[in-house]
């Protein structure tokens, strides 16, 4: 896509607000921030159509950060927000910032809903883990037996799975990547930005201050490459520091394989994420560390009629079947009588 | 082909009536709610005033014959203008025991009863906790009992249409509805014509049901058990176009007529709820005028999503009942923050908890005013008749929109289902809504969200408006230019501020009308769907010679300006509310006036005789002391 003649060219100042940054020295948000001024621009999209919506947490202050509509919401309500305005008015690029808690456990029922609705907005789940704002409590996505201020002696809640989750929820796109992986935060921001329907991008964000590290042995360039995978259309699933290692189902179960003695690339799955089946995506999401690398990039990137492209055919096919607005008519309803 | 000739002229006595109150109930398997809407229908069609009350039972389908499964439709029709639907009834149509059982206390002695006959048998008067069947036991000698073998009847009636018997079974209430047409001198022809067009696609349903309500009509006329035919007499009504509506249709067609009059789209979030689901039903039909529903996955995602809409420039409304109100709580709280125009809708129903789903009350009026955390006042105004939704809803708009607030409308499950003849205006009469959206920036440092007007409101600046990006949100904001501030003394200006606006609107309430003399002995002083009640009461004690005056509140929040120079002017003041008090509270709070209260929590309105008999104790301790 490219801009239209018309439109100055924008570049990222022209996405920075006058506010001052307030996330701690080292946040992962700085990157996310900066990833997302970078690539609108690129999207040869007005200014004035991006609206930014969030709700309550770290995450959550993005919108003020932005040099475009926005709103920064209540805890949870930012999905129901962008669906309202969205579609109220179609013609906005709508974009949520929410994060593990605010998106996950007070606005868990509002991700399903909207994701199944396939309103047109990206969603960027900033994970951490863990709650900033609040000082350090627990979150949906805390790994098991981990140690917080809400539980000194390791979270007995199990985690959620946020793509799992997604793709249960009839995701249309699914991606994940992480905050200092510039590169390819920036690749994945753009797809999901170029979506027709909801982008759901799960992004591993470091809290420097509350649950450091958690994301190393995704982030760390010396060992990532043997924990993570990256989805690439079309690609088998290799990874590893020499790249000598893949995912290989074995019957419905993928296994971790060594290239080499008799099993070559072409063993081993092949990325396809515009397969209308979503159990291959669901198993993807599955893999987790340290059993299994964890994917990285998009894992379901597929079709299907928007919420508000479908309510916008109503309203028009309303007016071919039912008539033209007439106000009069619509006063009087259908039995009228008349008193002389 | 369906007849649609009169069936013949009356061959009876005719006896002349001012107003009758019937009321139809059965199993809400039985008809009673269509029953009764033709009959309304029919009678304001003729000329009578109308009103009505229907009742649901809580439960969609109760075990048949049950007492929980009974439904009831109450008819007032009348040759003078009236506003309630009568308190005691002048006759009673019941379908079954059940039926009978919680209904037959309604009925005045002497009263016409009309039953079922067919359906007194054991089994049913067993699910009814009859011992005895009271129509063999004596217990109904105070009536004019009429046994009739309705279910009989129309089986015969309909012998030769070859539909099965449950289907015959179904169209037993038609042979009733013809029945009562004769019993008050109706024409069957604008039922016979809905019948045809409802069942346009199941035309033995439309023959059958035509004929057997022909038949109840003939069955009326020629059997010895009906010796005379009633008729009143059509009312004097001022001259126009008319139709029936209910407060749920009218709620519903204010708002698109205010999105219209606005220039504006409409957005509804909402989630399905009693008593108010049926405004999002309605307003679903009107997509062709551009109106937009979103059915949201909760009562939270609906108040959000219409902020959201809100935000981007829609006309937003959401509609919703108590326990809705109670968790768009956190949701209205940032409305009021961020200073947009949404109306809450709540069509009150009996609480707490989920209450009387189906029964009106009046207990969320200090919800509505001081139910949302921190200091976050919004306009209230509250509807007062079925039709006068229409205009509340409207008004409600403009309130929003002219002080960019959200603003509550209270209804309730009484208004929304009860419906009366409805002139309708005419669209080109009604006064424009006016809004004007920047486009450009209001200061040489760029757009100020918060920069205010004369009425303390800010302006709506619409995302896609180029060079007006600016950020709202939940966290205080610095007046004028909007960034957050934690600033204590904004905070207190941005506070007083808010409250200011809202107290501004007060400027636009016209004089308060007094039903009466402009002081006296005892002031009424209602608000909401106690309207008629209160005004037929009063309307009688005055016609007694009683000093009593009243007034209806549609401006909860703010009180209109001369409401405590009114008050002043009354010995003794009166508040009927069906609550424990919750205006009364309001208004010895505000002016320390000593109101008294007449209240009553029953899920029913008021009967006008309660009201009638309050004033006249009060006004007659008034006179003796
Ligand atoms: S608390 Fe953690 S997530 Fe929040 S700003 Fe600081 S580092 Fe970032």
């Amino acid at each position: 896509m490219s801009a239209p003649m018309n439109l100055p060219t924008l570049t990222a100042k022209d996405f920075a607000s006058d506010q001052e940054v307030r996330w701690c020295p080292g946040c992962g948000d700085y990157s996310i921030l900066a990833q997302v001024k970078k690539i609108l621009p690129t999207l040869g999209i007005p200014k004035e159509k991006f609206l930014f919506v969030s709700g309550i947490g770290c995450s959550s202050r993005f919108p003020y950060y932005m040099n475009t509509y926005g709103m920064h919401s209540i805890h949870g309500r930012a999905l129901a927000i962008a669906t309202g305005a969205k579609v109220a008015n179609p013609d906005l690029k709508v974009w949520v910032v929410t994060g593990d808690g605010d998106g996950l456990s007070i606005g868990g029922n509002h991700l399903l809903h909207a994701i199944r609705r396939n309103v047109e907005m990206v969603i960027l789940l900033f994970d951490n883990r863990i709650y900033g704002l609040t000082k350090g409590q627990y979150s949906p996505t805390s790994v098991h037996g981990q140690k917080t201020k809400t539980s000194p002696l390791g979270v007995v809640d199990y985690p959620i799975h946020p793509l799992s989750v997604a793709i249960a929820a009839e995701a249309t796109f699914v991606a994940r990547t992480v905050d200092v992986d510039v590169k390819h935060l920036g690749e994945v921001l753009s797809a999901a930005a170029r979506h027709q329907g909801t982008a759901f991008v799960q992004i591993y964000q470091n809290c420097v201050i509350f649950n450091d590290n958690a994301f190393e042995y995704a982030s760390d360039k010396s060992i990532k490459s043997d924990n993570i995978v990256y989805l690439e259309h079309g690609k088998p699933l290799i990874f590893g520091k020499n790249s000598d290692k893949g995912i290989r189902m074995n019957g419905t179960h993928p296994e971790v394989v060594q290239l080499g003695n008799g099993v070559d690339a072409s063993q081993l799955l092949v990325h396809d994420e515009t397969l209308g089946d979503s159990s291959v995506a669901f198993m993807l999401s599955r893999m987790s560390h340290p059993e299994f690398p964890e994917p990285m990039g998009i894992f379901r990137q597929v079709v299907r009629p928007t919420f508000e492209g479908q309510m916008t055919d109503q309203l028009a096919k309303a007016r071919k079947i039912w008539g033209e607005a007439n106000m009069d008519l619509l006063i009087q309803g259908t039995e009228t009588w008349t008193v002389n | 082909m369906i007849r649609t000739d009169s069936p013949t002229a009356p061959a009876k006595p005719v006896e002349h009536l001012e107003a009758v109150t019937i009321r139809f109930c059965g199993d809400s398997g039985d008809g009673m709610q269509l029953a009764g809407t033709q009959f309304t229908n029919t009678s304001a069609l003729f000329g009578n005033d109308v009103s009505t009350l229907p009742d649901f039972p809580a439960e969609i389908r109760a075990p048949a014959g049950t007492l929980p499964g009974v439904s009831g439709f109450q008819i007032r029709f009348s040759s003078s203008p009236i506003h309630t639907p009568g308190d005691k009834l002048d006759a009673l149509v019941a379908m079954n025991p059940a039926g009978l059982k919680t209904n037959i206390m309604d009925l005045k002695a002497g009263g016409l009863l009309i039953v079922n006959e067919d359906e007194f048998n054991p089994t049913n008067l067993k699910k009814a906790n009859y011992a005895n069947n009271p129509l063999d036991d004596g217990s109904l000698k105070s009536f004019q009992l009429h046994k009739i073998k309705i279910s009989t009847l129309n089986k015969e009636a309909l012998a030769d249409t070859g539909l099965n018997a449950k289907a015959v079974d179904r169209c037993k209430n038609f042979f009733a509805l013809g029945l009562v047409y004769w019993l008050y001198g109706r024409p069957v022809e604008a039922t016979l014509r809905w019948i045809e067009d409802k069942f346009s696609k199941t035309p033995d349903v439309a023959q059958a049901n035509a004929k057997t309500l022909r038949m109840g009509y003939y069955y009326g006329e020629t059997t010895e058990s009906f010796v005379v035919q009633y008729v009143v007499p059509t009312a004097k009504i001022e001259p126009g176009t008319y139709r029936r509506i209910t407060g749920n249709e009218a709620t519903a067609l204010g708002f698109v007529t205010a999105a219209r009059l606005a220039n504006k789209e409409l957005f509804l979030g909402s989630y399905p709820i009693t008593p108010a689901s049926t405004i999002l039903e309605e307003l679903n039909r009107f997509k062709h005028y551009g109106v937009k529903t979103f059915q949201a996955e909760d009562e939270i995602a609906a108040v959000t999503s219409s902020i959201g809409a809100a935000y981007v420039g829609a006309l937003s409304i959401t509609t919703t009942s108590g326990p809705g109100v109670a968790l768009k709580g956190e949701g209205m709280g940032l409305a009021v923050m961020m200073e947009l125009p949404l109306i809450i809708v709540d069509v009150q129903r009996g609480g707490p908890s989920t209450g009387l789903p189906t029964k009106t009350e009046q207990a969320d009026l200090l919800m509505a005013l001081f139910g949302r955390h921190g200091e976050s006042p919004m306009p209230v105004i509250a509807a007062r008749s079925p039709s006068d939704c229409y205009y509340a809803a409207i008004e409600a708009s403009r309130i929003a929109v002219k002080y960019m607030t959200p603003v509550m409308l209270l209804t309730d499950g009484y208004l929304a289902n009860g419906s009366e003849p409805w002139r309708v205006p005419h669209y080109a009469d009604l006064p424009g809504i006016e809004i004007q959206h920047p486009l450009e920036k209001n200061s040489v440092d760029g757009y100020m969200p918060y920069k205010r007007d004369k009425n303390l409101s800010r302006p709506w600046a619409l995302p896609g408006t180029p060079g007006l990006e600016h950020r709202v949100g939940g966290l205080e904001k610095a007046d004028v230019h909007g960034n957050v501030s934690y600033d204590p003394d904004n905070h207190q200006h941005m506070i007083n501020t808010r409250a200011q606006k809202v107290a501004n609107v007060a400027q636009d309430i016209p004089p308060t009308e007094i039903l009466g003399d402009a002081e006296g002995d005892l002031l009424i002083i209602g608000w909401g769907g106690t309207y008629g009640s209160i005004t037929t009461a009063v309307e009688q004690c005055r016609s007694k010679g009683f000093k009593v005056s009243a007034v209806h509140l549609r401006y909860l929040n703010p009180l209109p300006p001369d409401l405590g120079e009114i008050l002043r002017r009354f010995d003794r003041v009166l508040v009927p509310e069906l609550n424990r008090g919750q205006l009364r509270l309001l208004l010895r709070a505000m002016y320390l006036v000593d109101a008294e209260g007449l209240n009553k929590v029953k899920g029913k309105p008021f009967l006008v005789s309660e009201i009638v008999e309050k004033i006249e104790s009060m006004v007659r301790q008034e006179v003796s002391v």
